[in-house]
């Protein structure tokens, strides 16, 4: 709406259209934006508290270990690092915009750098949450680690 | 299956199977039955990964296989679906109630079931035997034929059952359906397109001629040459105990009659006495072999075997019981009717009525939580009078013109309320329309039920964020709590002790207390969420079966 705009002055707060034909009043109108939306909607009343005893209790120690012990069992699928069988994983990415994660880093990690384990790789890799691969770029941790060895090659300003 | 659904079911399957086996599942889940080569296809991965991930789902239940669509010889398919994997949601109190019925032993049993899916009744039993050989003092251990017992008697009440077995072998119109274990890939001959029920084998409940003799075994760290040599025995254990083949998996739906029956005791208990529920009980008990699962209603009980079954701890007289019988049949919330008048009166405990009612105080409860007890005053008004004007409500439920307007809005807004337009005239005109508020409860249950889905997932998105957030701290910990366990095991000194434990910091170790308490809250909560939810589920899936 130009309308607060258009008015220079002269009726600032007239608008361009017919307010009454719509059928709202000036004292209808949604406030002014002063920010961004809230991240949580405030709610009126509080939530009821859980409730709280010896069987709740058990049922969650019962919850917690069963959680552990099926990410311990067999049936707990940890994706692999298949150097070998990489291929028929490979073919179907080309065609695939959508792969997983490991999937696509796995390929170029491997041939790199070997010797870094499967698990820390992916925790770097998630925790920078998005799908640049860390060794593409220079993080600055060989700077001071390479000066010594270089400094009769290097020309100092 | 609802966008909520599969996300949850998501989340479920990752915190338990990994990224893997969640991947394949979600996918499954979102594009329906689909044969081995399209699911390689198009979730890109390896065949090897796939094809472990469909036997975990599928020893876990929540994946079937069958032949394909187009007939003998295409590929097997395999078919997805989420009820399942939900019930993952309920693990802790399907093994809470088993400890409640059988005891320890029992727990353990449903524990072991629940988290390998299928097995046999063997290996639970040694597994079981070593598990509370294990808890027990010292020199003391369990006896297999104990375990068997509680296993029978699981069995008998039907709280387990064995896995159907597969087409394939043998046509289905065999009378005698032989057992074969689990094995997924196996080209399988045409069937029926709705899966067999485990029921519909005549040896569902049949517990088979074990030879199970021996005690549980203690798994003793210190002695080195037992460890070894009960390691080799388990590698080269070739006892058969006579029931290769036969597995078994929990009855959930068993699991869920008993709930329903608590949740209606329970019900009575808080809204009427001690002594009413008791009766409500008694009533169950000798209705659980004579009623079907999806029965409206119990079998009608006369008076006088109420009166004789009840437990003999309430001794109440016969005139007394009369009138808690009237009681509870005059109670609106409808548990128990009156069928008849033979035998001093005939009473039937109204399952489905009482579900339907149970789920309508749900409702009405989340209204008045959210939106306030006025509004719940609405919501109930509406419920009981089923079409009403805004000019009704206003004057029935007593609140002033401008509030009850906008409460209504905002229960409009959330839907939770519908507006119904009964137009006088063919062209809608709205001064010459009715616009009547209403609500119905079927589709506001299931509304509800959606959000209860969202919710649990949430609750676990959050719970992996916070995590993740502390994710150092947490391993930190988890180191120093290894390296204090390795010291205290080779006995160090207290010093040594207490300089390990103050590589963290006071305010580290606050940090850690809030993120227990943040997670243990989040953990909690979806238990309880999940009472929600079997309520809600087991109000719409009564409506299923008696339309």
């Amino acid at each position: 709406m130009a309308s607060t705009m258009a008015g220079k002055g002269r009726g600032v707060g007239a608008f361009t259209f017919n307010i009454d034909a719509l059928g709202i009043g000036r004292g209808n109108m949604p406030e002014a934006r002063v920010g961004p939306s809230p991240l949580f909607p405030s709610t009126d009343f509080k939530p009821v508290p859980l409730k709280a005893g010896e069987d709740e209790d058990y049922m969650l120690a019962l919850k917690q270990e069963m959680r552990g012990t099926m990410q311990r069992l067999p049936y707990n699928i940890k994706p692999q690092s298949n150097k070998a069988g990489e291929e028929g994983g490979e073919l179907a990415n080309k065609d695939d915009p959508e792969k997983s994660d490991e999937e696509t880093e796995k390929k170029p990690r491997n041939e790199d750098e070997e010797e870094i384990e499967e698990e820390e790789y992916e925790e770097e890799d998630i925790e920078e949450e998005n799908d640049y691969i860390e060794s593409y770029f220079d993080n600055g941790e060989d700077f001071a680690a390479d000066s010594d060895d270089n400094m009769d090659g290097e020309a100092t300003y | 299956m609802t966008a909520q659904e599969v996300r949850l079911c998501g989340l479920l399957l990752q915190e338990h199977f990994g990224e893997v086996v969640e991947k394949v599942g979600t996918h499954l889940l979102k594009s329906g039955a689909q044969n081995l080569r399209t699911i390689i296809h198009e979730t890109g991965l390896s065949v090897d990964l796939v094809k472990k991930s469909l036997c975990v789902l599928v020893q876990h239940g929540a994946t079937t296989f069958s032949s394909g669509r187009k007939g003998l010889g295409s590929p097997t398919e395999y078919h997805t679906s989420c009820d399942r994997i939900l019930r993952i949601l309920r693990y802790p109190r399907y093994i809470y109630t088993a400890k409640t019925l059988y005891g320890d032993t029992g727990e353990l049993i449903i524990e072991e079931l629940l988290q390998r899916g299928h097995t046999t009744m063997s290996s639970t039993v040694k597994t079981v035997a070593d598990r509370l050989t294990q808890n027990m003092a010292e020199g003391r251990t369990m006896d297999y034929t104990e375990v068997s017992s509680t296993f029978s008697k699981l069995v008998e009440t039907h709280f387990l059952q064995r896995c159907p077995p597969l087409p394939g072998v043998g046509n289905k119109d065999s009378s005698a359906p032989i057992e074969t274990p689990a094995t997924p890939g196996t080209p399988a001959a045409p069937v029926n397109t709705a899966p067999p029920t485990p029921e519909s084998f005549p040896e569902c409940y049949k517990v088979p001629s074990v030879t199970l003799i021996g005690r549980g075994k203690r798994q003793l760290a210190s002695e080195d040459g037992e460890e070894q040599r009960s390691a080799k025995r388990a590698k080269m254990d070739p006892e058969t105990h006579g029931d290769e083949g036969i597995y078994w998996q929990v009855n959930f739906e068993r699991f869920h009659l008993h709930f329903r029956d608590q949740t209606i005791i329970s019900a009575v208990a808080n809204k009427l006495d001690q002594t009413s529920s008791e009766i409500v009980r008694t009533m169950l008990r000798m209705s659980e072999v004579t009623t079907s699962p999806m029965a409206t209603c119990t079998k009608p009980l006369s008076a006088n075997e109420i009166f004789r079954s009840l437990p003999p701890s309430y001794n109440i007289l016969r005139p007394i019981l009369d009138q808690y019988l009237t009681l509870l049949v005059d109670d609106p919330m409808e548990f128990v009717g009156k069928a008849g008048e033979s035998g001093g009166g005939m009473f039937v405990v109204n399952l489905h009525r009482a579900l339907a009612n149970l789920a309508r105080a749900t409702l009405e409860s989340v209204v008045q939580e959210r939106f306030g007890s006025r509004s719940a005053r609405i919501f109930r008004l509406l419920l009981r009078k089923r079409h009403l004007e805004q000019k009704q409500v206003e004057d029935f439920a007593m609140i002033p013109a401008k509030e009850a307007k906008d409460m209504l809005y905002t229960l409009l807004s959330q839907n939770l309320v519908q507006l119904q337009e009964i137009p006088k005239t063919p062209d809608y005109a709205p001064s010459r329309t009715f616009y009547l508020y209403t609500v119905n409860q079927l589709p506001t249950a299931r509304m509800l039920l959606q959000n209860c889905y969202k919710t649990v997932a949430n609750l676990i998105e959050r719970r992996l964020f916070e995590t993740k957030e502390s994710k150092r701290l947490l391993e930190k910990s988890q180191r120093i709590e290894a390296i204090l366990a390795s010291l205290q095991a080779s006995g160090a000194e207290p010093e040594q002790l207490t300089e390990v434990e103050e590589m963290i910091t006071a305010p580290e170790k606050q940090q850690l207390d809030t993120l227990r308490l943040h997670i243990n809250k989040l953990d909690s909560a979806e238990n309880q969420v999940d009472e929600t939810i079997f309520l809600l589920e087991s109000y719409i899936n009564s409506t299923n079966a008696s339309s």
